[in-house]
Formats: C-alpha cells, structure tokens, sequence
C-alpha cells in the first residue's frame, strides 16, 4: 500500500497531505526516503513538525510564532521561508562546491607527495629512503599546503548569489552528484600518477650524473631531496590556483604567503645556526645555498611546473570550448554582463507570506479576528515575475514539468 | 490577548511585551561574512590560454637550444676501469681481492684523447649500482660526531650501529657509509709525442662543498695534533689507515679530508659520481689537457665485483648549466614545440566550434 501511495505520488507534481499527524509527517518522509534515491528537505515551523524534520535528511525550522521547537531539532534555521530559496540556491550550492573541489584537490595533492615516493622506491632499492627531507614531509600538510585549501574551501564562489537566483539550472550538478563521485575520483587518481611522474623522472633525468657550475656535487641526496620537494609544492600550488574560481585578497595571501613561508622556512632550518644548535635535526646544512643557486636547478623546476600543469589547462580549455556545462556558460554571461552591464531588472517585491493567506488557526481562539477584519488584504496586489519559467527536474519522470505564473488576487474577505 | 505577540516584522525580530528586543542574532553585514568579498574571477577563454600557448612555446624552445649547443661544448671522457673483462689490465686487480690485503694491486689503463680540453678539467670517479640512497644507509651517521663534538666521539651515535664500535673502542668516523669510504688512487700520466710520462698535477683542495668544510664537518678538539684529539678511538673496519693519517696536510687531514667529505655526501642515486680531484687551468694559450696519449694508473682497493657494480674515471669541463646532460635541452626544445603546435591545434578548434558554443543560450 505504502508503495502504491509512493508511486503515485511522485507522478505528481506537487502533493498536498492535509490533517496529518506528526507521526505520519515523518512517515511520509521516511517513506520517500527509503524507497527512492533522493536527498529529502524538511521545513516546519512548529513542534508538530520536529518528527518531520527529524526524520529528513536535511531537516529546516523556522523560528517565529510557533516557537523554538522546530529550530532546535533541526539542521538549518532561519525566520522566514523564503530564505529556504536562498538556502538551497546559494549557500547549499556553494557548500556542495567547496566541498567537491576542497576533497579533490586534498586527495590530488596527497596521491602526488606519495606516488613520487613509490618511483623513488625503484631507485633506492625498495629500502624505503623518502625522496623528500623529513621535516618538509612534517610540514607540508601543516604549513605549506593548508591555509590556501582552507581559503580555497572558505570563500569560492563560482557565480555569485544574484546569478544563482537567476539561472536555478546551476542546482542540477549537485543533484546529480556530478563534482565528487567515483568517476571524479579516478581521475584524481589518474592525474596524480601523471603528477609524480612528472615530478620525479624530470628531475631525475635533469640530474643525472650532473655537477654544480663549479663542477662540485649536485646529485647528492639533500640537493635532490631539495629539488624535488620545491618542484612538488610549486606543482600542487599553481594546480590550487588554476581550480580557485574566485581570488579574494586572502586568497592571495595565504597561496604566494605559504610559498615564501616554504622558502623561509627552508633557509632558516638549512642555515648554520640551526645546524650548530640541535646537529642531528637539520642535517641538511648548505644545501638550500649550494643548489638554489643554480640555473639548472631552476630551469628543472620550470620545466617540471609547466609540464604539471599544461595539460590541465589545456583539457579544461578544451572542455569548456567543446562540452560547456551549465556553470561555464552562466560565468561566460556574468563576464559579458560585466563588461556591458544590463539594465537593473526590478527588485522582487518581497512576499509577506504570513500576512497574505488565507487559512485560519483553528488550534486556538484569537486569531479569527485577524482573518475576519482583513487587516493583512490592504496591501494593493503587484504581479510577480515568474521565478521558473520551465524547469526540468531530473526526479520528474513522466510529463514534462511546467509551473503557473502565480499573480496575486485580491482574496474575499470570509464572512465570520 | 494572543495577537499581541503575533508580530509583522520581517528580520526575525521577536518582541515581548513590556517592550524591549530578545538578542539578535543576525550576523554582520559585512562583506567578509555575507561572501561579498571583492574578487577576481578568472575564466580560461580564447584570449588567454591561446597567447599562453604561443608565449611559452616562444621562450622555451630557445632555451632549449641554449642548453643543447651548451652541453654539446661541453667535452667529457670517461673510461671504465672495473676490470669484469679478461682482456682488460684490471682484471687480476678485480679479481683476487680481500679487504685485508696489504699490498695494493695497481693496473694502467692506457687512452688517447681526440679533442683538447679547455679551461679546468675536473676528474670524478664514478661508481654504479651503488645505493647510497639505501634508507639504512642514509641514516648510518653521526653528524655530531663529524662536527668535532667530543662526547659524540666517545660514544657514537645508535644509529651508526653496528658499525658504531670495535671491541668495545669507538669508532671515528662511525657508521657505513664512512666505513665504506672510496679509496682507489688515481693518477694521469700524459704521453708526450717524445714518449716521455708526465705527471699531470691534480688538485685535491676545493672539491667539498665550502658549507661542509667549513661548518659541517669539523675536527674535535681544538689540538692541531690530531692523534691525541683522537686517543681513545679507533679506524673504521674497511679502512687502512685511521682517520688522522687521511692526509699529511693538516688542513686536510682528520674529520676536514676532502674525500672523506665528498663522499659522506651521500648521493641520491645508484648511478653518481663524486669530485675526485681538479686539473687548474695552465694559461690561455695551451690547452689544460692538450690531444694525445695517457696513462691512468689506479691503486685498485674498492672491492665492487661483491655487488656487480661498475667503477668508472670521468674527465670532463664544465659550463654555467654544469656537466654534459642533454636531457634539459632536449626536454625543453620538445616541450616548446609541443606547446606550439598545442597552441595551434587550439586555435584551429577554437575558430571552427568555439564560436558557436559562447553565444548558445543557457537551455531552461
């Protein structure tokens, strides 16, 4: 029967259950979310709603008349309900974006620092020997590598709310999972290996069997562990920036901040002060000196970026050239918006969604009079542009899914 | 009455009655919390990448050529010297060997040099499958001990272990890779169109980094009579001689020799090569190491058949980009073209399709 009720239910589209109980609010929920592949969103205003919201995925209160039992069981609260609009199109977009972005990147850059270590194993007789210098190993998740993911997943924005408001079309990616599945995680994986092989083999090849411009050592295990570290951190840097979208001054900071933080640090722990102090812990004296002064050592280094991230930019061109999703296209139209800026559309009028229904509490005496003396009618009704014009949800599946430009009526007053 | 406290402001205010506001918990309308941050937004078109293409296209194919014509001026020699063949005058020295042995084994190895060589010559010797890099190994040190300090002398580090001490005497310098320290001797002998042998004059000074010499590596005690800075210890296992007989020199002599530093550098592959010692320059007008005949004539003291590994003599000049590797310039003339002929085929794709996509609507 429960099934039966699902079926016919989603071939509608919109269903209305009335005088229900709390208890079968949350069946109803459960319902959907057991026999279907969806995300469920809950939003209530009262203490009959908490089994509801409870039970959803994503559980919404509205704090206000009804008190503060809804907000308190809930994930999100907010005043009004149409703030909900702003919840999903804005912040619960951007969220999903930041979070995608913020989670590749963490296992791009993590997969690379390790795989360069697995081609080093075929060269250093599986023993184990890290290419890179310990305490570059310590601080590269700590230091040189964290205040820019962390900017990275605090402050981008693809478009910005205004935009989103404008094209709904842009929620799509998040419904269908398309940023962070187990496709995107291959490639991930696949452009690391790319990655560390990049990072190792051309500084190998660079140094093999190489000296110093004044024919002294260059190959030695600091100067190659130098090299190959610097050649990382620029790698996974420059890959950070090519997947900001939205370079707010922290943004800056904190990306060319964490890179002279690298080159300060480098040159403090290699200097003779550090060496004499605590011996056994920077053994890796003269070595930043002796190897950064070398234009070998800096053309390797170019040379290794360039490749590392060339043929990103060049598959990303090339996507957005020939298969542009939704959001190139917006953020190609925002930047044709900026350089010719449209005419100022009208501000929404905003909905005084409580003073404008019609229903009537029955739970309690005194409210009949606000319905009776038609207080909240006064207001002359405005015509609203329609917000979706014709959308395509991808839960639909039968008809094609149209909505009513819905237009304000003056309401006849109820006679008591 | 109920509808008193039904109120029609619409920021989440909540009045009580008797006046006053409950807390408001509305956040600051400011740029950084609200997200309105001023921003630049980059998006990859047409305008940019292409001009990338072409720019890095432009610069790195010059460098590459840069680099090539340089290596390729760069004169090398190198000649090996292990002696795995029967016909090669190293081979009873690779042959019957012990570390114990007391009489050196010495093999000459005649070559000839077609193209002079200009300016200083430095001579390496290189060795193969030799995993300097071994994680074991690598660690098997003691820093402290190497920069002088007497109470790391006496008791040496753990992880120099076991070749840390030697019935119950401490070992200085301690650790695996000092014990496996190289010893081959090495001298050129030029053959003068008279048939005379003339010894070519080989600087040992100047082949450690300035850093080791000088900060790192240190001699323990201030006492420049070095066998009594280091009473109480004793040579490491493989070697012949203790570390304050290194050299006569005393500026080259104790934890400060020269070879002693080039090779406690460890290298970071199996296949390297250390400064063994520097041909200077005579004047402008004759060649340093002028065309014709030589001799080299090798004390043979490293074991490496133990291992398969390869010992190996390599003569060679230097520039600003240091020995011959080709790799750089052709990797950099390769990845130049490929950038180029990228930024074209892009720029075709571009001109044919990318028009029609930009101006599509954004389908509802």
């Amino acid at each position: 029967m429960e099934i039966e009720l699902l079926r016919t239910a989603c071939m509608c589209q919109t269903v209305i259950c009335c005088r229900v109980t709390p208890l079968q609010k949350a069946q109803v929920v459960e319902l959907v979310k057991k026999y279907k592949q969806a995300v469920t969103l809950a939003i209530g205003d009262g203490a009959n709603d908490v089994s509801m919201i409870k039970a959803a995925h994503i559980g919404v209160g509205i704090s206000g008349q009804e008190g503060m039992q809804a907000v308190l069981s809930s994930d999100y609260s907010f005043a009004q309900f149409r703030y909900l609009q702003r919840l999903l199109l804005v912040h619960g977009r951007w969220s999903y974006l930041r979070m995608c972005k913020f989670l590749r990147y963490f296992f791009y850059k993590n997969f690379t620092f390790t795989f360069v270590h697995f081609w080093y194993g075929f060269f250093c007789g599986f023993s184990a020997q890290t290419v890179f210098d310990e305490w570059f190993i310590t601080l590269f998740n700590l230091v040189y590598t964290a205040l820019p993911v962390l900017s990275l997943s605090l402050f981008d924005q693809d478009v910005n709310d205004w935009w989103s408001f404008q094209y709904p079309q842009l929620y799509t990616p998040g419904q269908l999972n398309q940023y962070f599945s187990k496709r995107a995680f291959v490639y991930t994986v696949l452009h690391s290996g790319y990655s560390s092989l990049v990072l190792f083999f051309i500084p190998w090849a660079a140094m093999y069997d190489t000296v110093r411009d004044d024919g002294k050592e260059i190959v030695d295990y600091q100067s190659f562990a130098l090299l190959a570290q610097t050649c990382l951190l620029i790698a996974v840097s420059i890959q950070l920036g090519l997947d900001t979208h939205y370079w707010t001054a922290m943004n800056q900071f904190f990306l060319w901040g964490s890179l002279s933080v690298y080159f300060a640090v480098i040159f403090t722990m290699y200097s003779n002060g550090m060496f004499l102090t605590l011996t056994s812990s920077f053994p890796f004296i003269g070595t930043a000196r002796n190897s950064l002064n070398q234009p070998n050592v800096w053309l390797t280094m170019l040379l290794t970026s360039v490749l590392c991230v060339l043929p990103v930019v060049a598959y990303r061109f090339l996507r957005i050239l020939l298969w542009p999703t939704i959001n190139d296209k917006v953020r190609y139209k925002v930047r044709q918006d900026k350089v010719l800026p449209p005419t100022p559309r009208r501000v929404q009028a905003r909905r005084t969604s409580t003073r404008r229904s019609g229903y009537a509490f029955s739970h309690a005496q005194g409210y009949g009079d606000l319905v009776t003396s038609g207080k909240f009618l006064r207001r002359t009704p405005k015509s609203r542009p329609a917000l979706f014009s014709q959308t395509d949800s991808p839960l639909a599946q039968t008809q094609p899914q149209f909505y009513r430009t819905i237009s304000e009526r003056e309401e006849p007053p109820l006679s008591p | 009455m109920m509808a008193s406290s039904y109120n029609a402001k619409e920021d989440g205010h909540v009045t009580v009655p008797g006046g006053g506001t409950i807390q408001n918990k509305k956040p600051d309308n400011t740029a950084f919390k609200q997200q309105r941050l001023p921003a630049w937004q980059p998006i990859l078109t047409a305008g940019t990448v292409l001009p990338a293409f072409f720019v890095i296209g432009l610069i790195f194919i010059p460098i590459g050529i840069g680099l090539y014509v340089t290596s390729n001026n760069i004169k090398e020699f190198e000649i090996d010297y292990t002696g795995t063949d029967m016909s090669s005058p190293c081979f009873n020295c690779s042959q019957s060997f012990s570390w114990n042995s007391t009489r050196p084994c010495t093999c000459a190895l005649p070559f000839s040099l077609e193209q002079p060589f200009e300016s200083n010559v430095f001579m390496y010797y290189g060795l193969s499958n030799f995993y300097q890099n071994h994680r074991r190994y690598v660690k098997s040190r003691d820093d402290s001990q190497l920069n002088g300090d007497t109470t790391s002398l006496m008791n040496p580090s753990k992880e120099c272990e076991p070749y840390a001490r030697n019935e119950k005497m401490p070992i200085a310098p301690c650790g695996a890779i000092a014990n496996s320290m190289f010893n081959d001797t090495l001298d050129l002998y030029y053959i003068d169109p008279n048939g005379t042998r003339i010894q070519i004059p080989l600087m040992k000074k100047g082949i450690a980094w300035w850093t080791d010499k000088h900060v790192k590596f240190r001699n323990p005690g201030g006492n420049p009579n070095l066998t009594s800075a280091f009473q109480g210890t004793t040579k490491p296992i493989n070697w012949r001689k203790p570390v304050y007989e290194l050299d006569t020199d005393a500026e080259n002599n104790g934890f400060i020799n020269e070879d002693f530093i080039v090779w406690m550098r460890t290298a970071a592959l199996p296949t390297f090569r250390k400064l063994y010692r520097i041909i200077q320059k005579k004047n402008n007008m004759t060649p340093t190491l002028p065309r014709g005949n030589y001799t080299l004539e090798v004390t043979y003291n490293y074991p490496v058949r133990s291992f398969e590994g390869r010992k190996r003599v390599i003569l060679s000049t230097i520039s600003w980009m240091g020995g011959k590797n080709p790799f750089l310039g052709i990797a950099y003339i390769t990845v130049g073209s490929v950038c180029f002929f990228l930024g074209v085929v892009l720029l075709i794709i571009h001109h044919k399709y990318g028009s029609r996509n930009n101006t599509a609507d954004i389908p509802n």
